[in-house]
């Protein structure tokens, strides 16, 4: 058994969930999947919309290769089989915001199959999420139901926008998990360049499959794939947060568990979440699921990719998530923490390299994942724009590393640094913050501190640790510059503490 | 002799020999179209812009800028948009709808100096074969019966084209083809009709019905005149991406040459039931006529041919029924109020849609459904490669194949509009090619004995319409068919 897997107590008994997701994530692209039409955000109401996307007499999809590409790319970055012959299938019912009556979309055929992605858990272990497919689709327009009491108004400037949607197989146990999976989706394709991963923005949204079933059972799904060891699943659509999919997710466990319990059972729906009341409410049941009638579409040729060409694009790869920390702890010494917080975006990593160049890696390493990243995430930025560049930071480190300045003192500088004091040898210059090494000031000070307190001085010699306090005055004495190291060892001389 | 009554070919030629001008010939085109309204061709004209092009047309000759189709007035199928001009589809739903863009094959003849005369009527969204389930009432064949009066159809959907260039109307016209819809009007009305292979001409612009099947292609006076036009109408389109990329040559160079030696396939399964006697006797005076131009003469057999009308009419209504999806009321077209949303669909689909598009999209949305789609879609799609396969071996026989256009000649007004099978049966020759994506023309080759037209077709391999228009122009040149509708309109 999965030690990861949480137990859900129930009256009559344990329980556990097994979830999988279909994320939907926006193909970065400057125009659509089957139209020359711009994509973009802020853009005025059908201001983006072509005479396809409008779905007009006579109107022909063309496939955009550039969103192939971005999928392809993308089913490499998952580890996944590039299918060389795929297919586009419409999918049909009526909808204001689906101008053609049908989405283009992938049915049996898909672009990308079986993949897999390794997740981190918080406490660093990882697991698998095998990937079932990934397959390119358009986007709908937007329904506005609240501009007007008597009307609904449409936006199709997002219709036709190319999704790549991804199904994973239920492999996750925990809300936490399925978190932790679209996070690390996230960075793949942010990695990628395949989609910005805005989710505020809903270019990146989950649909979340929820079932439950007694201990024991979801091994016996894995050992023989069938599914019917496991319980009646709902699909909850379109959550776009990882605080909504946690609680989505624990409340449609906890929902579907009392039904159970009370001896009913779960009918197979789709469920929307509802954030405000942190709820999941029935959308539509199965009995009345729409019949989309999946047929090829015939304005469209098979999708065959060229082989060369798929290696061509796998050439380009970046290094991915996995590699850069596998490599950022055996290049630099790492710990796997560190190297995890360094590689959730490349923006953070590169910044980090650039910076370690010649200095003490683990060093450097703790300055960017603590004081710069607290004060970008608190400043509510990234590192790409971070108003310190990454020369910065190695001075600082540099400083720390030639004894000038202590680790304390460098808290100080730093703070000085973020508020664009200027260069962190410069501040130290002009703060007068050099540490004081010289020996001869230190012995002074330690001198007078003990003459001055001699019954303390007797004392420290039976105990120890009433060191600290001689240190302490000590760096008070010298405005917190002298070396602590030289500090530390004078005082132990002249107390003769060991 | 009056200028509406010239081939385009001959027209084309006098208007270089200065011997008229566009203008010229396009008022008498004009004043034909007025003076035959009672047979309902055009439903729209543009008399206007026809002159405005033709003015223009005569001023780009004038500058020695002549186009291949310089200053010939042609009438528009009303399925391909036309830029400012309303475009119904002979539908209410569309009753008012004007493109704000061009078909790409009409833009290809407007390209060439063509002047559009106006918007031909046609069986509402091509679905039909005889011109009465058009919105706007159907068109009046140009020819009748020996020493009678009765309306005859011109047959579907391309009955407006057919009979405008039948009457004189125009010089010439585009029409499409889904299931025969170029070829059996063409039979009925004694002009030449072609659907070239699927991909030669571009559908972006023309409304759909059936996109695997959707062909345009022209009706015309004479072989050499679908040769032009075929020729002005193709080529690659990146609109289109079941659009083929293949160069397309002057197919005109292929009328009249020698026909000797090519091998001309005989399918046994085209000798249908009840086939009129009048009909097997025109395909054996086919035969004789290719067979005294040098053809040889091959019996071949396509033995999925009596599957071709059943699995046309499931592919072509599921299609349909997609297509067609997008004229909910809700962005252009005709919108009827309705309480919700379902409502307003339903009242504006009901009320903008004629009853066989009903049919059709009913059809075509239960041979999808959940349940019916193996049984009926995939399976007709495998009757489909079936019946490719069939013309594929026909082809280590033989270079092109030699069958009747219709089953029969032109029937009347009403005859069978209560009975969609008879209805259907009218497709049984020309379905195949559109299955198949071959290349197909039909040619008035003989008189019934009530003096109607019959029509001869001839299928090609994949885009070899050379071949097509080659056997075309002997079957014309043997057959020396000059008979034409006597006006009584």
């Amino acid at each position: 058994m999965n030690e990861n897997t949480k137990v859900i107590k129930g009256r009559t008994g344990d329980w556990e969930m097994v979830l999988g997701l279909e994320v939907h994530a926006q193909v970065a692209s400057k125009s659509k999947l089957f139209s020359g039409a711009a994509v973009g955000f802020g853009a005025g109401p059908n201001e983006q919309v072509s005479l396809v996307d409008a779905a007009m007499p006579g109107m022909l999809p063309v496939l955009n290769r550039f969103c192939v590409e971005q999928a392809v790319k993308t089913g490499l970055g998952l580890r996944a089989q590039i299918n060389l012959k795929s297919r586009f299938d419409r999918k049909n019912y009526f909808y204001p915001d689906l101008p053609q009556g049908y989405q283009i979309s992938q049915f049996d055929q898909p672009i990308v199959g079986e993949g897999v992605v390794s997740v981190e858990r918080d406490d660093g272990t990882t697991f698998d999420v095998r990937i079932e497919r990934l397959h390119l689709e358009q986007d709908a327009g937007k329904s506005l139901h609240d501009q007007d009491p008597n009307a609904t108004y449409v936006d199709l400037n997002r219709a036709g926008t190319a999704l790549m949607e991804i199904v994973s197989k239920p492999d996750m146990r925990t809300s936490e998990e399925a978190a932790a999976y679209v996070k690390k989706l996230r960075t793949i394709l942010v990695y990628l360049g395949t989609c910005d991963g805005d989710m505020e923005k809903g270019n990146l949204r989950a649909d979340v499959n929820v079932s439950v079933c007694r201990p024991g059972d979801y091994e016996k799904f894995r050992a023989t794939g069938d599914f019917k060891h496991l319980g009646t699943r709902c699909e909850i659509k379109n959550v776009n947060s990882y605080r909504y999919i946690q609680q989505a997710i624990e409340y449609e466990a906890r929902r579907q568990i009392e039904i159970l319990e009370d001896g009913g059972k779960v009918d197979q729906e789709t469920r929307l979440f509802d954030p405000t009341k942190g709820e999941t409410r029935s959308m539509r049941s199965k009995e009345e699921a729409h019949d989309y009638r999946y047929f090829p579409d015939p304005d469209l040729l098979p999708l065959v990719l060229d082989p060369a060409w798929v290696k061509s694009i796998e050439e380009t790869l970046p290094e991915l998530p996995d590699a850069k920390k596998a490599r950022l702890q055996s290049q630099y010494g790492l710990s796997a923490y560190d190297a995890g917080v360094l590689i959730i975006d490349a923006d953070r990593a590169d910044y980090f390299e650039a910076a370690a160049k010649g200095r003490d890696a683990k060093l450097v390493a703790n300055w960017v994942t603590n004081e710069l990243l607290a004060k970008l995430s608190a400043a509510g930025t990234e590192f790409t724009n971070s108003p310190l560049p990454h020369t910065d930071i190695a001075q600082l480190v540099e400083l720390i590393e030639n004894g000038t300045i202590s680790s304390k003192i460098a808290k100080e500088v730093f703070e000085h640094m973020w508020a664009g004091e200027g260069r962190p040898a410069e501040i130290v210059e002009k703060r007068g913050l050099v540490q004081i090494n010289d020996t001869g000031a230190i012995e002074k000070a330690i001198d007078d501190l003990i003459a001055g307190n001699p019954d303390k001085a007797e004392a420290v010699k039976d105990k120890p640790q009433a060191l600290g306090w001689f240190v302490g005055q000590v760096m008070k004495a010298t405005g917190g510059k002298a070396n602590p190291g030289t500090v530390n060892e004078l005082l132990r001389k002249k107390l003769g503490v060991e | 002799m009056s200028l509406t009554n010239l081939t385009l070919k001959a027209a084309i030629d006098g208007l270089a020999a200065r011997e008229f001008t566009s203008v010229e010939l396009t008022r008498a085109h004009i004043e034909a179209i007025e003076a035959a309204r009672g047979l309902n061709a055009y439903i729209l004209e543009t008399p206007d812009k026809a002159i405005d092009m033709a003015a223009k047309s005569d001023a780009r000759r004038a500058l020695g800028e002549a186009g291949p189709l310089e200053g010939a007035p042609l009438g528009v199928k009303d399925l391909f948009c036309t830029n400012g001009v309303r475009t119904t589809a002979c539908s209410k739903i569309l009753e008012n709808f004007v493109p704000t863009y061009e078909s790409t094959v009409t833009s290809q003849l407007w390209r060439d100096g063509a002047v559009m005369l106006g918007k031909l009527n046609l069986d509402q969204f091509a679905m039909g074969s005889s011109n009465e389930t058009s919105y706007f009432g159907p068109v009046t064949n140009p020819w009748r019966a020996q020493g009678s009066t009765k309306a005859l159809t011109p047959g579907g959907s391309s009955g407006g084209s057919a009979a405008a260039v039948a009457a004189d109307l125009c010089l010439g016209a585009t029409a499409t083809d889904t299931g025969g819809s170029i070829r059996q009007p063409a039979a009925f009305t004694g002009t030449v009709g072609i659907k070239p292979t699927y991909g030669r001409c571009s559908r972006w612009g023309v409304v759909a019905f059936a996109s695997s099947l959707d062909q345009a292609g022209p009706i015309a006076k004479t072989v050499e005149d679908a040769a032009l036009l075929l020729t002005s109408m193709s080529g690659h389109d990146p609109k289109d991406s079941t659009s083929l990329d293949i160069p397309v040559p002057d197919f005109t160079q292929f009328v009249g040459k020698s026909v000797k030696g090519l091998k001309i396939g005989i399918p046994k399964e085209y000798r249908v039931d009840n086939m009129p006697a009048e009909i097997e006797k025109l395909w054996q005076d086919g035969i004789a006529w290719l067979k005294e131009a040098g053809c040889e003469i091959v019996d071949i057999s396509l033995p999925h041919t009596k599957y071709a009308l059943p699995a046309y009419y499931i592919v072509a209504p599921a299609e349909a029924s997609s297509n067609l999806a997008r004229y909910d009321g809700m962005r252009y077209g005709l919108r009827e109020e309705g309480a919700n949303l379902t409502e307003i669909y339903e009242n504006t689909r009901a009320s903008g849609f004629g009853d066989e598009v009903k049919r059709r999209i009913l059809i075509g949305t239960y041979v999808l459904s959940a349940g019916y789609y193996d049984a009926y879609y995939l399976k007709a799609l495998k009757v489909r490669r079936r019946i490719a396969e069939d013309f594929d071996n026909a082809w280590t026989q033989c270079d092109a194949i030699l069958t009747p256009t219709a089953p029969s000649a032109a029937f009347g007004l009403g005859e069978n509009s209560n009975d969609p099978i008879a209805m259907y049966l009218n497709d049984v020759f020309t379905v195949t090619t559109n299955l198949a994506g071959l290349p197909g023309l039909s040619l008035p080759a003989g008189l019934d004995a009530n003096g109607l037209p019959l029509g001869l077709q001839i299928i090609g391999k994949p885009l070899d319409e050379a071949t097509v228009f080659s056997v075309a122009g002997a079957v014309e040149k043997a057959a020396g068919f000059t008979a034409k509708a006597e006006k009584w309109w």
